[in-house]
């Protein structure tokens, strides 16, 4: 690898793993969020989602494996300082003191970081309209992260690391943070990754797509290029669909109802098609795949 | 210029974008010379990533349908022969229009329509089912 592709991969995780009380978390979890995407992290709880946030923002150490944040590894401790002052976590509740309000939490982060924007801090403060004298505690879930995303966005961190900063919000509070992270993006250049149920909000924000099942990453790639790669194949026959279209290359994965069978496929779809034209079905039709099914596709079930 | 994305649909967010820019050149919605909104501006309104809009622009100007000027934005490409293709296109809108009429009064769904389009277009073409998307 070359330099240029280090320094522009933000988040680099390899083969991590993790077990608590011999109960495997991660196991051998390899991430790259280049420079400047917005990464959505999707996985059913108990995926291992909170290990790997964990491991990011330095709270916990892996068992195997390495994390380097803007190139440099994390559990050196030089580094990992410098790579903390660029990075900000964003969640729901926590880092906040209950006791104080909204301009005194402001003014304390401030010192903290010489950076400070005091003109992002102004705007934010409008966008969100938080009122600057209501204590922390007092503050709704939405304002909370409003907050949180204020003070990461003036400090002009680098790397925002998000945990579900929009589960539990109404809708207009969703849409206004999801502007506020547009705007980030497109003005910034900032990298964000952004653990979360909510797949509306990772269809509309994010460019590209983790999705961390049992431990392990089952789909990385761009979003869109994932929409371009999966097709499904709908067939209809005039009797039972015949059993050897589960061996054709390039199935990922097969369902069966009656006359009718569903193929997913992200390689060579094509080719699989004149195969399964070939099988002689009735109708054959091609559908694009949605990532709510992509994820349903690749998590296990119970 | 009404941009609007259906984020859920498999269709690739940025290849939405692209024929929705398309189409609103070839209806001259906006017309050659004329600037599109900045990558910023779409990102922001539509609470999206600038990323995809930024690959839809380089796409679309890949196609030649528009022209990045660097620091001053993107503007639609003077090609020759567009307004004559949107003539075209207004015209099989006229053509299609009562048809589709038709088809809704005699109780048709909306997504029954869009499938005997789908399905007649692709016997038209080829015969081949259709499919969706670009490689």
């Amino acid at each position: 690898m070359s330099d240029g592709i280090i320094n522009d991969t933000i988040i680099a995780a390899s083969n991590l793993s993790k077990s608590y009380n011999h109960k495997p978390a991660l196991r051998g979890l390899d991430l790259a969020v280049p420079r400047g995407s917005i990464c959505g992290f999707l996985g059913r709880n108990g995926a291992g989602k909170t290990t790997t946030l964990k491991l990011l923002l330095g709270m916990l150490r892996p068992d195997a494996g390495e994390i380097r944040l803007f190139g440099e590894p994390v559990d050196a401790e030089k580094s990992a300082i410098a790579a903390r002052r660029r990075t900000a976590f964003v969640s729901e509740d926590k880092e906040l003191y209950p006791f104080m309000n909204v301009g005194q939490t402001i003014r304390f982060t401030r010192p903290f970081f010489p950076a400070w924007r005091r003109d992002l801090e102004e705007k934010h403060l409008r966008l969100f309209r938080l009122p600057l004298e209501k204590p922390v505690r007092q503050l709704s879930k939405g304002m909370r992260t409003q907050l949180m995303l204020l003070l990461a966005i003036s400090r002009g961190a680098e790397l925002l690391i998000m945990d579900e900063p929009t589960s539990g919000l109404d809708p207009v509070m969703t849409e206004e943070i999801l502007q506020a992270l547009a705007d980030l993006a497109a003005t910034s250049g900032a990298t964000m990754f952004l653990a979360s149920h909510q797949l509306t909000e990772v269809e509309q924000i994010c460019d590209r797509v983790c999705l961390i099942d049992e431990g392990q990453i089952v789909i990385d790639g761009l979003l869109d290029d994932l929409k371009s790669q999966y097709r499904r194949i709908l067939l209809v026959f005039d009797g039972e669909p015949p059993a050897t279209l589960a061996d054709l290359p390039g199935v990922d994965n097969i369902r069966r109802r009656g006359r009718t069978a569903s193929l997913l496929a992200h390689e060579d779809v094509d080719a699989l098609l004149e195969r399964t034209r070939g099988l002689g079905p009735r109708s054959v039709e091609v559908r694009p795949v949605s990532l709510k099914e992509l994820f349903l596709e690749h998590v296990k079930g119970e | 210029m009404d941009l609007r994305i259906n984020f859920a649909s498999g269709v690739p967010i940025y290849v939405q974008l692209m024929e929705q820019i398309k189409h609103a050149v070839e209806t001259g919605a906006i017309r050659k010379g004329e600037q599109l909104p900045t990558i910023r501006r779409i990102a922001e309104d539509l609470a999206m990533n600038p990323n995809t809009v930024a690959r839809a622009y380089r796409e679309l100007e890949t196609e030649g349908i528009i022209e990045v000027r660097h620091g001053s934005g993107a503007y639609v490409a003077v090609l020759p022969g567009s307004a004559a293709k949107s003539a075209v296109m207004r015209r099989a809108a006229d053509v299609l229009r009562p048809a589709i009429e038709k088809a809704l009064a005699a109780g048709v769904s909306e997504p029954e329509l869009r499938r005997i389009f789908e399905s007649e277009l692709a016997r038209v073409n080829d015969g081949k089912p259709a499919t969706r998307g670009r490689t």
